[in-house]
Order: C-alpha cells, then structure tokens, then sequence
C-alpha cells in the first residue's frame, strides 16, 4: 500500500484503492479455485502418484493449481501487510516486517511452481 | 506494537461512594468515571445512588441532577440537552451515545458512564477532541466551487439531489462512532475515523461541490480511509441513527470507478 513498502504491487503501489481492489479480487478467484485445489489434494493422498500427475498435467488443472498459487501468495501477503500496518506501530520495524512478508511468499510462490514444473 | 494493558497512571481505583439518604425509595445507581489532571492521582470510579423521582428522565438529567445536589466537582459537557449538539457524548454501560438522549429507565440496575473510549480525557467526562476536529478540518468541510455562482440566484439543487445529503448532513459531530471502532483506536494518528468520512462523502455527493477529485484523490491513501474494515461499531453506535459504514463502503466504490 505504501510506495517504499511494496514489492508485489510496484508500480501500482501509489495507489491505495488498487491494492484495496486486489484483495477482493484475489479473494473472489481463490473461491471457485479452491474447489479445484480440494480435488488435487483429495488426489494427492488417495490416489496413485502416476495418476495425480496426469489430472495435473491436464491443461485446465495446470492453470488451475497455478493461478491458485499465484493468488493465494499474492492474497497473503497484502492481507498480512494490512495486518501489520494496523498493529505494528513502530514504523521501521512495520518496513522490516513487510518486506520480509512480501519477499517470503514471493520466494513461496516462484519455488511452488518451479516444483509443480518440474513434477509435470 | 499496539499496547493491550493499560498504564500504571491509567489503572482505575475504586473511588468515594455517595449513598441515597434513608427512605428514598425509587434509587438509581452511578457510576462514573473521574480524573483529576491537578491532583496526579489514577483515575477512580465513584458511586452514586440518587432518588430517580427527583431529578428528570434521560442520563444527563442524572448526570446533572449529580453536579447539583450531590457532588460539584463532577465535570462533563452538555449544551442543548436534545441530541443536537453533540456535547454530551460519553459511553454508558459500554456504549458510546449522547447521554441526553437515553433513558435512565432503558438501563437495568447500576449505569456505568464512561467518557469517550480512546481520546485523551481532560477531566473527569470530557474528552480531548482537538484531533477529531483538526481530522475533521482536513478533509475541507466545505463547499469548494471551481465556476462562478449564478448572478441572481444561489447555487440550486433539484430534490434528488438534496435527498443524497439526507443521512449525511445530519452528523452532530459527537465522535461517538470514531471513538467506538477499533481501527481508530489503532490508528487515529493516521486514519481519519468514521465521522471524519461520512463528512467527506457528505461533500462528495453534494451537486453544487466542484472538488470531488482533489477529495478522493486526498482519501486514496491506505491509512487516511482504508483503515475501515467494515467492523461496523460505529454504525451500531450512532445515537442519530446514521450509518458511516455505508459512507465509507460508497466513498471505496466512488475510488474504484474514478480508477477505472
């Protein structure tokens, strides 16, 4: 929200509406998507490996599984960064703290996909 | 990090107690908060029981019937005694709302009355509210016009357009929906709170106002207005029956169209 702040919304990051509009948007797409993780995580544990790699190759549920993880990162941590503002006062450590948060599930999004690559 | 305890000079001591005198017979309870800034002592809680047949109906009537015949020292606001001016906000039995317009008898047994949560208290029920009216000065309440105005009539509105400020206009200032959410609690260095917004919409809808750009352009920030995250306490509170939550959701639709 705050220019010196963002990661993820840089070059959008003046804007304090956009970044108010992103977490709706973001929670409105993990709804249906969600559903889709549900099966894949149904599969994961009671289906064969084979299997479960082959329902995740299928382009729909590739795109599916990747949008979720993009949105859930992304969701996370504007939604943690609107926490921190609220109850971290202090203003140098709210910085820290928000960086770290954004840098984290950056680093969790980018290596998240890297594996579903690597898996299909 | 936001502090959960409160200071040592904060913590509340039991205070004196003022019993009715034998025989009353239709007792009311009270009590109320007092602090002294000149003695440097904690504030306390003091009790009073008072014969509800003699003094009048609402809580100010009790609060003033108190000053009066029982104890002079007791300091609060109060101005037009009908829910106009807004002076008389304090919260009572946990709610903030202007004590003029409350029933002692819509309370059940001992009232609690409190000043306004969250803001500097002066003495006794009167709160600081040199903030709230500085936030209040900040967002411009009013009427900014870029055209000249007509030569022989004033700047006219049609009747649609005057019913938008209905709900709006009728804001007393009292504070009791800013000092009631939590989020200003927090942050009320930086966020401008409830009351502060519903003025701002108020002059964001007004037809005859010119500087609707420059005032949502002052409310996108992430603190002054997105602060509010529709807890909704000060709509439940407002002892006008208005509704800044609404305010504040339509001021967030006016920014994503103006976005888009």
């Amino acid at each position: 929200m705050m220019n010196k702040l963002a990661i993820f919304a840089k070059g959008t990051a003046t804007s304090a509406t956009r970044h108010w509009l992103m977490q709706r948007v973001t929670a409105i797409i993990l709804i249906p998507l969600t559903f889709r993780l549900i099966v894949f995580l149904n599969l994961c544990m009671t289906a064969p490996y084979q299997e479960t790699v082959a329902w995740l190759k299928t382009p729909l549920n590739t795109i599916c599984i990747e949008v979720w993880l993009l949105a859930v990162c992304y969701h996370s941590a504007i939604g943690l960064q609107v926490v921190i503002e609220d109850y971290v006062a202090n203003q140098e450590r709210q910085v820290k703290l928000i960086k770290g948060i954004n840098l984290s599930f950056l680093f969790l999004a980018v290596a998240a996909l890297f594996f579903i690559f690597r898996i299909m | 990090m936001a502090e959960f305890t409160l200071p040592k000079n904060s913590v509340v001591a039991k205070g004196k107690a003022f019993t009715a005198p034998e025989g009353t017979k239709n007792i009311r309870r009270f009590e109320v908060y007092r602090w002294d800034p000149d003695t440097g002592e904690n504030p306390r809680i003091d009790t009073y029981e008072l014969d509800a047949d003699l003094c009048g109906t609402k809580i100010l009537d009790a609060i003033i019937y108190i000053k009066n015949e029982i104890d002079s020292s007791l300091t609060f606001r109060r101005s037009c005694r009908e829910g106009v001016c807004g002076s008389c906000a304090m919260n009572v039995n946990g709610k903030n709302s202007l004590a003029c317009t409350k029933a002692i008898s819509d309370y059940p047994d001992t009232i609690k009355i409190y000043p306004l949560p969250h803001l500097d208290v002066v003495k006794d029920l009167v709160p600081d509210m040199t903030h709230f009216y500085a936030q209040y000065a900040e967002i411009k309440p009013w009427l900014t016009a870029k055209t000249a105005p007509p030569a022989k009539t004033e700047r006219l509105q049609s009747k649609e357009e005057r019913d938008k400020l209905d709900g709006l206009y009728d804001c007393v200032l009292c504070a009791c929906c800013s000092t009631s959410c939590p989020s200003y609690w927090w942050n009320s260095d930086k966020y401008l709170g409830p009351a502060v917004l519903l003025q701002a919409y108020r002059w964001l809808v007004d037809s005859r106002d010119e500087g609707t750009d420059e005032r949502l352009e002052q409310l996108d920030d992430a603190f002054k207005l997105y602060r509010c995250h529709t807890i909704m306490n000060c709509t439940d509170t407002c002892p006008k029956g208005l509704n800044p939550a609404k305010a504040i959701a339509e001021t967030k639709k006016l920014l994503v169209q103006r976005k888009a």
